[in-house]
């Protein structure tokens, strides 16, 4: 190679970091100056609230709108929950991976009876993520956490190389407080307790396969991604001994109702023609392969409650946003303990069996 | 979901199963032939509706459950190449080969995607020119269409990086085998609707005459299935044994004549291995000559690859209806769907994983193993 014999370093200097990159880099991660830019231009102004931008090592909650000490005063009782979150689509019809990585974690504190009080946020990145779609994760990030009232108070950034990661993933943990004297699952569950079920099953993950497989139907799939705390209060209110609430997500309601049955040592028995399934989830079903009962939701709330309270608790589901399509799912009863047998539409009935991994859908 | 409800009707069934109930006086074993129709046998309770007289015998007509040991063989050793993209339908991804399945290969790295149709194949080898895409061809009629016409498309538009491992199962050849086989306790077929809107009824009078069986073609809503079953019931109870179309809606006696073109210019019948049952001399279908260079077996050099199925695994006699899943001494024990032994333990149609929930019904609490 030819070139100058001397090279006059006067004047030379290391170069400044690309401070307009487009792309998520490796050095967004190191926790120097480009990680510091992504977090002033992306997560704070997104997230603002008063304890995220002290930007400490940890958030002290000490007040200003999120007073864990006043919460826990009377009895109260702290809640801890932790979710990862990886999705692809990011974006889908109905919601994000922002959406759920608030929602879920909010719905596992809301299913122990908490209030959540705080969120955090873990970030990993794959290295050439455009900053512009990360932009809009965390956008619907924090839309979610407004509309749950829930701030997202600490957080973390992590950029992982390329092919290490699929895009972005989130985790997010949550704290929140079990108000005294509600007690879910303080009275073991037993026969004769009814189960409900808060609205129609498969929306979440049928909008996903529908993208996933180019389905096109008359009006989208949209998931039915949604914070259940609210609704969880308003049934508390009525019944604070509600036996158990579960968040039927992965594996579906069958797989929830199966870890119900396990739980209680006893059986659950419900009527297919209760269940809600919207039509073009129960075509897309039909089209693939899938059992409504199976597919993933992240909206809906399944809880067993007392017989004398079943009527209140349902009153009180149907009145609250989240809880309009409210229905009577089925019993707990003596017989088959351990088993969740449906009554089919047809009059006959069957085990619906716990599903053992992946969804897989049927040839033919 | 119209269209279907008025299949569904709990009314018309209860009625259909009051008048098999009237009609059956002496004790008749009826298969049904469709790893489908089984699926939806199960997923409705309609076993449970029918009178004690009445048995139903699973036959093997789940394409995963009959797709031989070394086909999954061959399948694995494909889908392992380095580079490659290997395309199933997603129910085959469980299956057991000789030591793993495709979700193990897919664990270790391997490109392995679920498809619903071959065309997303053709799809994917169109995007990726530089890597090879093999589809895995298996299922019966139903399926050899548009398999077909896959490999038809690709000739087409010169996707040479394109190729299938064929597997094409054909249902009447089986239906004989059951029928010639020692001990065969199967009264009367229920011959599988959608199978029969491809091929046409025109096959079938033959074999009900030959071997004095009634086989009534049948769809696989509740409300077809009762029908179906009432219509062998009836027959038997007769003394008739005549092919009948209670399918009438989608099946015709000639079938989708373009679909046969199609499958009569890509394959060429061939003898295949039945996983359970053994060989069934012309009971499928392979590439003809004139596409072999799309075959995938050729092209990876995996057509010696041979396997040994497992000895504890019964399911032939399970799938030729002479062993009920729950007499077989591995069931439930070396043998549950969560470690399938057989493929008539993976896949939700198959009769020994749709036993192993009902079983587990039967004996509260319980593993399956507990119902015998």
């Amino acid at each position: 190679m030819s070139g100058p014999d001397e090279i006059d370093f006067a004047g030379y200097s290391c170069p400044a970091p690309l401070r307009d990159s487009s792309q998520v880099i490796l050095g967004h991660g190191g926790g120097g100056a480009l990680s510091r830019e992504l977090i002033e231009t992306i997560f704070l102004p997104a997230f603002a609230n008063p304890q995220l931008d002290r930007l400490g090592d940890s958030a002290v909650l000490d007040g200003q709108g999120c007073d864990v000490a006043a919460a826990l005063a009377g009895g109260g009782r702290l809640a801890i929950s932790t979710d990862s979150y990886v999705v692809r689509p990011l974006f889908f019809p109905g919601g994000s991976i922002g959406d759920l990585a608030v929602n879920g974690t909010v719905n596992d504190l809301a299913t122990s009876g908490a209030r959540p009080l705080a969120l955090t946020a873990g970030f990993i990145i794959e290295e050439g993520f455009a900053i512009a779609r990360l932009a809009d994760v965390v956008d619907a990030m924090a839309r979610a956490a407004r509309v749950a009232g829930v701030p997202i108070v600490t957080g973390d950034t992590k950029v992982v190389e390329r092919g290490h990661g699929d895009g972005v993933y989130i985790n997010t943990a949550g704290i929140g407080v079990v108000p005294a004297g509600i007690a879910v699952g303080a009275e073991p569950i037993r026969p004769g307790d009814v189960v409900l079920l808060s609205g129609t099953i498969g929306d979440h993950g049928m909008a996903i396969m529908s993208v996933r497989e180019g389905l096109a139907f008359e009006s989208e799939i949209r998931s039915d991604t949604a914070p259940l705390h609210g609704l969880v209060a308003a049934m508390l209110a009525v019944c604070p001994a509600i036996r158990m609430l579960r968040d039927p997500t992965r594996g579906g309601v069958a797989t929830s109702l199966n870890e119900i049955a396990a739980a209680a040592g006893l059986g659950v028995e419900i009527e297919e023609r209760s269940i809600p399934v919207a039509g073009q989830v129960a075509a897309a079903c039909e089209i693939l392969g899938l059992d409504p009962l199976l597919v993933a939701n992240e909206g809906r709330l399944l809880a067993i409650v007392p017989e004398e309270s079943a009527a209140a608790v349902l009153a009180a589901m149907r009145s609250h946003e989240h809880g309009l399509a409210a229905v009577t799912l089925g019993r707990i009863v003596a017989e088959h303990p351990g088993m969740v047998v449906m009554r089919t539409a047809i009059g006959a009935s069957r085990v619906v069996p716990m599903p053992i991994g992946e969804l897989l859908p049927r040839i033919c | 979901m119209k269209h279907l409800s008025e299949y569904r009707d709990a009314e018309t069934a209860r009625r259909l199963a009051a008048e098999i109930r009237r009609s059956a006086t002496r004790p008749w074993a009826i298969m049904e032939v469709c790893g489908g129709q089984t699926h939806s046998i199960i997923r409705n309770g309609i076993d449970q509706l029918l009178p004690p007289e009445v048995e139903l015998i699973h036959g093997p007509g789940c394409p995963v459950c009959v797709t031989p040991l070394e086909v999954i063989d061959r399948a694995l050793a494909i889908a392992a190449r380095p580079g490659l993209i290997f395309c199933s339908f997603g129910d085959m991804l469980r299956v057991p080969g000789s030591r793993e399945n495709l979700l193990a290969v897919k664990g270790r790295g391997g490109d392995i995607r679920v498809v619903y149709s071959p065309l997303d194949a053709l799809k994917l080898a169109r995007e990726h020119p530089d890597r090879e895409v093999v589809f895995l061809a298996i299922g019966f009629e139903t399926t050899a269409p548009a398999n077909a016409m896959a490999v038809k498309l690709a000739r087409d538009q010169g996707l040479a990086n394109f190729s299938m491992l064929v597997s094409q199962m054909l249902v009447p050849p089986a239906i004989e085998a059951i029928l010639r086989s020692p001990g065969c306790r199967v009264n009367a077929f229920l011959a599988a609707g959608h199978v029969c809107s491809v091929m046409g009824t025109w096959q079938y009078p033959a074999l009900a005459e030959r071997f004095g069986v009634p086989i009534v073609v049948t769809g696989f809503e509740p409300l077809d299935l009762l029908a179906g079953i009432l219509a062998a019931v009836t027959q038997l109870e007769s003394g008739r044994h005549e092919l009948e179309n209670a399918y009438p809606r989608v099946v015709t006696e000639r079938g989708n004549e373009p679909a046969q073109a199609v499958i009569a210019e890509v394959f060429a019948p061939a003898d295949r291995v039945w996983r359970g049952i053994g060989p069934i001399p012309v009971s499928g279908w392979r590439l003809a000559e004139s596409y072999r260079e799309f075959d995938a077996e050729l092209r990876f050099g995996v057509g010696d690859l041979t396997a040994v199925e497992s000895s504890l695994c019964r399911s032939g006699e399970v799938l030729r209806g002479s062993l009920k899943p729950d007499e077989c001494p591995a069931f439930g024990r070396e043998c549950t769907p969560r470690t399938p032994l057989g493929a008539t333990m993976v896949s939700g149609e198959g009769a020994c994983a749709a036993y192993y929930n009902y079983g587990k019904a039967r004996s509260p609490g319980g593993e399956g193993s507990e119902s015998r």
